[in-house]
């Protein structure tokens, strides 16, 4: 079994809900979520924003679907970091 | 999410705060000041019976209420679709299952009914005298002089409420829009009077 550690997500998100909603919302999605979020740049209707997840256990699909359900739109994922359970050992 | 708490969320997304503030006074005062109006034209008509009065009280009230919950939603969905759109433009992406899809379907509902409540409620509570003289209920004074007394202190709240919104201070914008009820009641005086 292989666990997803960190991951970099490249966003694109409304200005509402806010950066400080949109990380809270994230980390809510997992027990021990680590959220960083670092806005990149902001347009008239939208803002580009990089998300860096910790955790012992990522469920991306969970991730990806809280970013939908507040508008965002996830463009890339520019860094992984995965464990297996070997590696553990 | 609790019901309040996502209330709370999609009035923020949307940036609709100030619109249900805003059309909560400025549908409010217009109940407020039509049952003045017509309280004071049955004052000085001074010849119809009590159930009459609020018979067209409530008429025009249930009226107003309507044209509220009908104009608010017919305009905010509109307005509402057109900024979903331009937000689904600039994010190249369909936004009707998320958060600001779902504001598009609900806030609308939202400001329509504090836009028809608003007034109905405040034309109920200033006909609510001519209810308790009619249940046979004894006031101090006349239902119908009781009646503007309760429309002018929901006026001079609402301008209260303005105050505490605005910054300002309540008692002056109470005033403010007391002696706006007050020109009303002048102005029908002298075109209804004689």
């Amino acid at each position: 079994m292989v666990s997803v550690k960190r991951l970099v997500l490249d966003i694109l998100k409304p200005h509402q809900p806010n950066a400080l909603e949109f990380s809270c919302t994230l980390a809510k999605v997992g027990d021990d979520y680590h959220v960083s979020l670092t806005v990149i740049e902001v347009d008239e209707n939208t803002e580009t924003i990089q998300v860096v997840i910790e955790g012992n256990n990522i469920n991306f699909e969970a991730i990806q679907s809280a970013i939908n359900d507040m508008s965002g739109s996830l463009h890339s994922i520019d860094v992984v970091e995965v464990q297996s359970e070997a590696d553990k050992e | 999410m609790k019901p309040l708490n996502q209330i709370r969320f999609l009035l923020r997304i949307t940036r609709t705060h100030g619109i249900v503030r805003r059309y909560f006074v400025v549908n409010g005062f217009d109940g407020a000041l039509t049952m003045l109006g017509l309280i004071m034209g049955f004052v000085l008509s001074s010849s119809a019976d009590l159930s009459v009065i609020i018979t067209a009280c409530l008429g025009a009230a249930i009226a107003l209420g309507v044209s509220g919950v009908s104009s608010a939603y017919v305009s905010e969905q509109a307005e509402l679709r057109r900024a979903l759109g331009e937000l689904e433009d600039a994010m190249i992406a369909d936004l009707h299952d998320s958060a600001h899809g779902e504001a598009t379907r609900w806030v609308p509902l939202l400001i329509a009914l504090v836009n028809g409540t608003a007034p109905l409620i405040i034309s109920l509570l200033i006909i609510s005298p001519l209810w308790l003289s009619k249940a046979g209920i004894s006031l101090f004074i006349s239902p119908l002089y009781a009646a503007i007394i309760i429309a002018f202190l929901l006026i001079f709240l609402l301008g209260v409420f303005l105050g505490r919104v605005s910054g300002i201070s309540w008692l002056r914008s109470g005033f403010q829009t007391l002696l706006i009820a007050l020109a009303t009641v002048l102005l029908i005086y002298l075109f209804a009077g004689g």
